[in-house]
This record gives C-alpha cells, sequence and structure tokens, in this order.
C-alpha cells in the first residue's frame, strides 16, 4: 500500500465523507421526498462514501504500485455481489415456496 | 507491495522497506477476507430485516441523532489517524502518539456509544433473542464494533511501543497496518449505517 498520506487528501476525505454523511442522514430524518428518491439518493451517497475513503484514506487508485491491491479489491467486490445477492435471491424464492397458500 | 516489485527491488538492499510493503499487501488481503465476512452478515440482515416476531422494528428502536454522532466519532477518528501517519512520516514520535491517543479516545467514544444502545436494547427485552432482525442486527453491529475494540487494543500497544521503542522499521509496519485496518473500519460503518439505521427507519 502506497501509505504516504498528505494532509491535503487526508483533509479532502474527511470534508468529503463528511458531507456524504449529512446527506445521507438529512434524506432519512427529513421527510417530504418519495421513500424511493430517498433510498436512492442514500445507497449513491454510501456508494460514493466509500469510493471516498477507498481513494484518500486508503488511497488506492489506477497507479501500477496499486495495481495487486485493486485486483483483490475487485475480486473481493464480486465475491461480495455472489454472496449478497445470491443469498438475498434463494430466501426471497424460498419464502415465497414456503407461503402457506402455496401448498395444495 | 507487488511480487514483481519485490523481485525488482530485492537488489537494493532495501529488505526493510519490501518486508514492510509485503506485510501491508498481506494484510490489504486479510481485510478483503474480513470483508466477505462482513458480507455474510450484511446479506444475513438483508434476508431477516423484516422478521420481527411481533417485536420492535427499527423505527422503533434507532434514533438517527445518536447514530449521527456515533458515526461522527469514527469520520473523525479517521481524520486524527490521518494526521497520525503525517506524524509517523515526519518521524515525530511524541505527535504521533498525541494523535494515536486522539484517534483511540474517539474510538473510545463510538465503542461507549454503541455498549450503551445494546444495553439499553437488552435491559428492555429487545436483546438478539427477541426476533430474527435482533438477531441479525447484533451479529453484524456487534461484530464490527468487536473490530473497532480490537483495534483500540492494537493503537494502546503501539502508543506503548512507540514511546518505549521508538519509530523504527518494525513499529512503522505496524501502525501503517493499524491505520489501514482502522480506515477499513470506518468504510465498513459507512455500510452498517446506511443498510442498518437509515434503511431501517425509512
Amino acid at each position: 500500500m502506497n501509505m504516504h498520506v498528505s494532509a491535503r487528501s487526508n483533509m479532502l476525505g474527511f470534508m468529503l465523507s463528511l458531507v456524504l454523511t449529512l446527506v445521507s442522514f438529512g434524506m432519512a430524518m427529513k421527510g417530504g421526498l418519495p421513500e424511493s428518491v430517498a433510498l436512492a439518493v442514500i445507497v449513491v451517497a454510501a456508494v460514493v462514501q466509500i469510493v471516498v475513503q477507498m481513494h484518500f484514506f486508503l488511497h488506492l487508485d489506477a497507479s501500477p504500485s496499486q495495481r495487486w491491491n485493486v485486483m483483490v479489491a475487485v475480486y473481493t467486490v464480486i465475491i461480495i455481489a455472489f454472496i449478497v445477492a445470491g443469498s438475498l435471491w434463494i430466501m426471497y424464492n424460498t419464502g415465497i415456496r414456503m407461503m402457506p397458500m402455496a401448498q395444495p | 507491495m507487488s511480487a514483481t516489485s519485490a523481485v525488482l527491488h530485492d537488489d537494493h538492499a532495501e529488505h526493510g522497506h519490501d518486508a514492510t510493503e509485503n506485510s501491508l499487501f498481506g494484510f490489504w488481503v486479510y481485510l478483503m477476507t474480513d470483508c466477505i465476512l462482513f458480507a455474510s452478515l450484511f446479506a444475513t440482515y438483508a434476508v431477516l430485516r423484516h422478521n420481527y416476531a411481533g417485536g420492535p422494528t427499527g423505527t422503533e428502536l434507532f434514533d438517527l441523532r445518536y447514530v449521527f454522532v456515533e458515526t461522527m466519532f469514527l469520520l473523525f477518528s479517521s481524520f486524527t489517524n490521518g494526521f497520525a501517519m503525517i506524524s509517523l512520516h515526519k518521524k515525530d514520535r511524541m505527535a504521533t502518539i498525541k494523535w494515536l491517543f486522539i484517534t483511540a479516545l474517539l474510538g473510545l467514544g463510538f465503542v461507549g456509544m454503541e455498549v450503551n444502545e445494546f444495553t439499553k436494547l437488552v435491559t428492555e427485552g429487545n436483546g438478539p433473542d427477541r426476533s430474527g432482525f435482533l438477531s441479525a442486527f447484533f451479529s453484524l453491529v456487534g461484530t464490527h464494533g468487536t473490530h473497532v475494540s480490537i483495534g483500540l487494543i492494537w493503537m494502546a500497544v503501539m502508543m506503548g511501543q512507540l514511546y518505549f521503542k521508538g519509530i523504527t522499521t518494525a513499529t512503522t509496519s505496524r501502525i501503517l497496518r493499524l491505520s489501514l485496518f482502522w480506515h477499513f473500519l470506518d468504510i465498513i460503518w459507512v455500510g452498517v449505517f446506511t443498510v442498518v439505521y437509515l434503511f431501517g427507519v425509512i
């Protein structure tokens, strides 16, 4: 890992994270917006914040020195997608098939 | 860090540097497996999050202002941890200890608030045995809290090593890994407050 932290990237990462956190909590605490819009904004804010922290705090980027770190991270994201989407899919189906009305 | 760069730099008598880079890469691989552990817990929570078994829902249990303060403790601790790393690169031992101490205090504030929240839930009869939702909630949030607590112990040990051994290749290498661990836990927390608390209240 490239751990040569600069004060600038530390400050930038912190400020961006702070703003994104405020947006997320603001969406959930202040009503008014349709639920689907609020949910979408919160999901996008979380994904952006994770990317921001990975970039500014963990210094993951496209540089050659980071290639292996990024590869492992990308592989992990694929595994996570399988685990989360797969679990939800299987359990949703199981739930539907075990509904009382599905019985003859 | 990479296998190729380790080979390329092998002639350069930079063994301390290469060892640090290699162990950082190894630690990164560990963090990614830890990520998969958390993904399993997130998946479990996503499956069980509406299984209230007649018990309380997220809207009834979660206080977003409380969670926001918790989140701020962790975010500020990631920020002060960055200052500890900057001091470490300047070889300023006392400043590194000072920033690590502030980081640990903020982390302690986070863990304290979480322990308080858990205690309140359990004494009100809303422990992990109440419903599938609460089982999954305690597993996910508790695992994250345990990680932060272990990070605090690690931080205390590193403050001691800095004080008694100073900034050496070995202590620097350990503090760099601790820093990765700490930032990683803040990233996991972004997922936790989004999926558990914000989704739970909307």
